[in-house]
């Protein structure tokens, strides 16, 4: 797989959708869907993707595409692989077709966790893919379950008190993977070819699969659209969100990552993150700075213990 | 047609089911619909259907499974209760919105609180401004009727609504009544082939479903919605004609009985139609000028049917198994909005009853329609409340 190849597959996600300049989620989409040349339906969860990509009576979506609701994408994609395995018993298509859904991380971690939870137990033939810009951005950058501790939104601002969101997001990518489906996991749209192979991985694998994608977002976290990429990239070197992969029950970190684990690439101190987006601003204050001295012994710790599990 | 036989209200309608064979099926367990699901799950473990059942993890994802799969091309049957069908709510809404034309079984169970199993209107009336079609069933043999009625309904072209085919929660789920079967074939027949319209797996011509509207859109597609209620209103009188042909039982959206020489008239829903009849033939026996209204479908509402009965009536009372604090309960206000313009309306009143399965004795209808009579009563009535 090449650009050179890459640049003629099939748009599935045409112009015109109305997501923000600089939006890594119309990115990241186009990539995954890159993962396959086969058929797909994708079903998605409302958030800024759905509404930017659906504005009735027009489409950006050059293949079957289903929003039913906020939290219950993996229900919906449920439900149609259901049909796709009773009418293909039936003889009544004939055609191999491939599921993938998107949603953002309000959609995953929080409201549609327990939807997500029961599709892969059930084992149903999907790839689910979700946008992790850290909070609910289409209501307006309200806290989910994956903000970063310290990062100010509008329902966890920062104030003279309080420095932001005082929590730790939830490890979600080990939450899912402890279902022990075939195939999971993270993955950044800066590095196309980890993401792309990840997203063929997941969508061949026979049974539910999962990828979790930083999905950095000009307007929450406050960086301009311009730094879209470099931001995902600056993610994974400072490990705040390491590329890796479970796949049969084995664990691999992959990408810069892999380079990092290997000590052949420079493990970038997480204020270098903290400093690039101004939603972290609050913690230059010197009375907030215990939390970025915190936030940095966190991810070490979240990174040592995955290299365990890669034993490295 | 087979031999009769005894069988429960869950049991006829998986019965249905199993002869009409549903694509896919999904849903979640609760009482007293779980009989249902828990026999076409055998039906599954068996072979005896083709049909794709998906055990979901709640009943939100139970029909959000449901409208998957049917945009996804298939025919699809699910069935719930109470607590279940609320849990449902947001779906029903968007089910009907996206025009599948799913059909639910809905064992009629009260909602929490107090939290209580046992039957009576509320679940159902959660749903009645959703864009579903409700039909009603007073016994075991309608449960069974109805839903095969109710596939053929749902998916007519001029319709493409979802149906909600509502039976008393034990009172028709769990009891043991007679129960005439048609043959499969004249089932299937009666039915027919599934026809999706533009489904997901058609990969070649990619179809959009459940985009988002802006005020610009929004009420145009709802109106859509409202002009098919219209029309099924014409497709289920006719499917009902159709059925008296193949089963020789003759069904109407509203049924009067007794109704033509009657000044008193009582109208309800579901299993309480019995009861009212064999009250008005005890009154009439006494020479008492009174009828019965049973509403088999609720949803669209047929007003000019229910008008019709009630025309030139000297009073009317509305038994409603469902309240609406603070003000009439559903049945009621839908009768007298179907009276409305009439030139001497009866005198309507509203009797709520049997909320959370509280038994119905039939000398208490006789005192409703005694009460009626004298011209007594409130507007809005508690039958058999504590105070
Ligand atoms: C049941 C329900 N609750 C709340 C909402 C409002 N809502 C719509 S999108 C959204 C947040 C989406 O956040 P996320 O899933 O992270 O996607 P993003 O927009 O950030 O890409 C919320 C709260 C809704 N549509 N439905
Ligand atoms: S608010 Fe953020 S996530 Fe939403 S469209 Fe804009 S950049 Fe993308
Ligand atoms: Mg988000």
């Amino acid at each position: 797989m090449n650009l050179k190849e890459l640049s003629h597959t099939e748009e599935r996600l045409v112009e015109g959708h109305r997501l923000c300049a600089g939006c890594a989620e119309p990115i990241i989409a186009r990539q995954v869907l890159m993962g396959t040349s086969k058929p797909v339906v994708v079903a998605n969860a409302t958030g800024c993707f759905e509404v930017s990509t659906s504005n009735y009576p027009f489409t950006s979506w050059n293949v079957p595409w289903i929003h039913t609701a906020f939290e219950n994408a993996p229900a919906t994609i449920s439900g149609v692989e259901a049909a796709y395995n009773s009418l293909k018993r039936q003889n009544k298509i004939s055609e191999e077709v491939k599921f993938v859904v998107f949603g953002g991380d309000g959609a995953t971690y929080d409201i549609g966790f327990q939807s997500l939870s029961g599709a892969i137990e059930r084992g149903h033939d999907f790839l689910y893919v979700c946008f992790n810009n850290e909070a609910y951005m289409n209501t307006g950058i309200q806290r989910s379950g994956a903000t970063p501790k310290g990062a100010s939104t509008t329902t966890c601002p920062s104030g003279t008190c309080t420095p932001g969101k005082k929590e730790f997001p939830k490890d979600l990518t080990r939450i899912i993977i402890a279902h022990d489906l075939p195939y999971a996991a993270q993955a950044s749209p800066h590095n196309w070819k980890d993401l792309i192979e990840k997203s063929r991985k997941g969508i061949d694998t026979p049974g539910p699969a999962f990828i979790n994608v930083i999905s950095p977002c000009p307007r929450g976290w406050r960086h301009d659209g311009s730094q879209t990429i470099a931001l995902s990239k600056l993610a994974v070197e400072t490990c705040v969100w390491p590329l890796y992969e479970y796949e049969n029950g084995e664990w691999r970190v992959t990408g810069e990552s892999l380079r990092i684990a290997e000590g052949k690439k420079e493990k970038r101190p997480v204020m270098d993150w903290l400093n690039s987006q101004g939603r972290f601003k609050q913690l230059t204050k010197s009375k907030f700075s215990p939390v970025a001295d915190e936030i940095q012994q966190n991810v070490d710790k979240k990174w040592e213990s995955l290299l365990k599990l890669c034993h490295m | 047609m087979s031999e009769p036989m005894a069988i429960n209200g869950d049991m006829a309608i998986a019965m249905a089911w199993k002869q009409i064979d549903p694509d896919v099926v999904a849903a979640y367990p609760i009482t007293p619909q779980t009989i249902i699901v828990e026999a076409f799950s055998d039906f599954v473990a068996n072979g005896e259907v083709n049909t794709e059942y998906v055990c979901a993890e709640s009943e939100h994802s139970a029909l959000t499974i449901c409208v998957g799969a049917s945009a996804a091309g298939a025919r699809v049957a699910t069935a719930t209760a109470s607590a279940g069908l609320a849990f449902m709510w947001e779906m029903l809404y968007v089910t009907a919105s996206m025009r599948m034309p799913i059909i639910m079984a809905v064992a009629n169970r009260t909602l929490s609180g107090p939290i209580n199993i046992h039957c009576d209107h509320s679940d159902a009336m959660g749903g009645r401004d959703s864009g579903w079609l409700q039909l009603f069933g007073e016994n075991v043999q309608e449960a069974y009727d109805n839903t095969i009625m109710a596939f053929r309904i749902a998916e007519d072209m001029r319709v493409r609504l979802p149906i909600m085919t509502c039976l008393d929660g034990f009172i028709i789920t769990h009891a043991l009544e007679r129960l005439e079967m048609l043959d499969d074939k004249t089932v299937k027949d009666f039915v027919g082939p599934f026809r999706p319209v533009r489904p997901l797996l058609d990969v070649k011509q990619p179809t959009t479903y459940g985009p988002l509207a802006m005020p610009d859109y929004y009420y145009e597609l709802k109106y859509q919605v409202q002009a098919s209620m219209d029309a099924a209103l014409d497709v289920a009188k006719k499917t009902m004609d159709d059925f008296a042909k193949v089963s020789g039982r003759k069904y109407h959206l509203a049924e009067g009985y007794r109704t033509e020489d009657a000044d008193y008239v009582m109208v309800a829903m579901g299993s309480t139609a019995g009861t009212m009849r064999y009250v008005v033939d005890q009154l009439r026996a006494q020479g008492k000028k009174v009828g019965a209204v049973k509403v088999r479908l609720f949803r669209p509402f047929p007003a000019a049917d229910v008008a019709k009965l009630l025309e030139g009536k000297k009073a009317v009372a509305v038994m409603d198994r469902a309240m609406s604090p603070g003000t009439g309960s559903p049945l009621y206000m839908d009768v007298l909005q179907s009276i409305s313009r009439m030139k001497d309306p009866p005198r309507v009143s509203n009797y709520v009853y049997g909320l959370g399965g509280r038994d119905l004795i039939p000398g208490q209808l006789t005192e409703v329609f005694q009460e009626i009579m004298a011209n007594k009563g409130d507007r809005i009535n508690f039958m058999g409340v504590r105070k």
